[in-house]
């Protein structure tokens, strides 16, 4: 029996995925974060690669449950969802149309991200323009906030509280 | 290591699940001692980061603690390997496994072991094991912001008050001693070196002493002088209180097995 997965493409396949929001980010898909590195259709069904944004993101288990959910609501029956750590996910993967998504959210999104840089320590960052007037007025708070990925700012002209997605 | 297979056969996986150990149970140990800090920082702002580290770190452990289960022959999990070894079974460095003390102590600990973990990640994206490399990827880049948020807080302790000053001096007294022990290598860990697995731990020392000291002199605080270093973790020889972080951390798969929610 030929499985109805093979009727897709691939390019297909990725549209399914890309209405696959983020749970911590609603406003990105998987794809548009650049968690699915891959959709293959196997003989017997369909083999997603994703990457994880951070070790400790407990979004993970959520993001592979409405992957492979999303696939299974388009008749694929057989899903299999691998982890891939390398290359390591970087921010800088998330496209320029999704960066304007976040913005428009509310969310500053990251600048270029350096991991080959020196680590700067007791040093300013460079001012985080503010998503809601554009201002680059602001001032860091946290470098952490309502999730690991995101830092805390406030803008100095509007006085609006925002978060920025870290570059990583 | 009860299980460990003594053909020659199996070394070279008795090396790696060894190896993988030390890697994974420093990270497993130091993110819980730092969970310890969810609802009790001095702020929430540092509550929140707190605990974002300690998720890092948990979660690193469970990618190394389920690779080292994947090459065991055993048939264990990475949570079997978290919840059912007892302390003489765990690999992790003493250094991690002490109390979490004051914010000064938790914050110099944090910024002493950052700086290794940084060191050892960026060498081990080289390992000749894919899987290793992918991990020590993923490693590398968090603990940068790990370096830089607690080297922050070291120069505004160091920086700050009387109070904040003589407390992180006296952390950075008690926890210098147990610094030696990250440095140390052994038979197990030189012959993955030799197969381009592992990195020599005796290599990080340099790096880690150039960014460090240069920290604790910006900060204001005086390097110790020690004479003795501890050590032992390595072995399964550590001190009374990773027993109690063990009880705490494992009480209800050992009272539940296997159980789940």
């Amino acid at each position: 029996m030929v499985s109805r997965a093979v009727s897709f493409t691939r390019a297909e396949l990725m549209a399914v995925l890309d209405e696959v929001k983020d749970p911590e980010v609603p406003v990105l898909s998987v794809v548009e974060l650049g968690v699915v590195r891959d959709v293959e259709v196997l003989d017997d069904g369909v083999r997603v690669t994703v990457t994880p944004t951070y070790s400790g993101c407990p979004a993970m288990a959520a993001i592979e449950h409405d992957i492979a959910h999303a696939l299974r609501a388009h008749g694929v029956a057989n899903v299999q969802v691998r982890t891939s750590y390398l290359p390591a996910w970087t921010t800088d993967w998330i496209p320029a149309a999704a960066r304007e998504k976040l913005r428009a959210y509310g969310i500053a999104p990251p600048g270029p991200a350096d991991h080959e840089a020196p680590v700067q320590i007791g040093r300013r960052r460079a001012a985080v323009r503010c998503p809601f007037c554009g201002s680059p007025h602001t001032q860091l708070r946290s470098e952490f906030g309502s999730t690991a990925c995101k830092a805390i700012h406030v803008c100095d002209e509007c006085r609006q509280p925002f978060e920025e997605f870290k570059a990583i | 290591m009860s299980r460990a297979d003594s053909s020659a056969a199996a070394q070279p996986r008795n090396d790696n699940f060894q190896y993988l150990l030390r890697l994974g149970d420093d990270r497993l140990v130091l993110g819980h001692r730092l969970s310890e800090w969810c609802g009790h920082a001095p702020i929430l702002e540092e509550d929140i980061a707190l605990a974002n580290i300690a998720l890092d770190l948990v979660g690193e452990a469970n990618l190394l603690l389920t690779l080292a289960a994947n090459g065991e022959a055993g048939g264990r999990d990475a949570d079997a390997l978290a919840y059912t070894r007892d302390a003489i079974d765990y690999r992790n460095c003493l250094l991690v496994e002490l109390p979490r003390g004051d914010f000064a102590v938790t914050v110099a600990r944090q910024f002493l072991f950052s700086c290794h973990a940084l060191a050892q990640s960026d060498a081990l994206r080289q390992s000749a094991n894919t899987d290793l490399s992918g991990i020590a990827g993923k490693m590398h880049k968090e603990a940068r912001y790990h370096v830089r948020h607690s080297g922050d807080w070291m120069l505004r302790l160091g920086l700050g008050t009387d109070e904040s000053h003589a407390r992180l001096q006296a952390a950075v007294d008690d926890l210098w001693r147990y610094t030696g022990e990250m440095f140390l290598t052994d038979e197990v860990e030189q012959r993955l070196v030799a197969a381009k697995i592992a990195v020599d731990s005796s290599t990080l020392e340099d790096p880690w002493k150039t960014r460090v000291l240069d920290v604790l002199k910006q900060a204001g605080i005086t390097t110790p002088e020690v004479v003795w270093m501890q050590r032992g973790g390595r072995m399964g020889r550590h001190t009374e209180h990773l027993g109690h972080l063990l009880a705490e951390m494992q009480v209800l798969q050992r009272q539940h097995p296997g159980a789940t929610w």
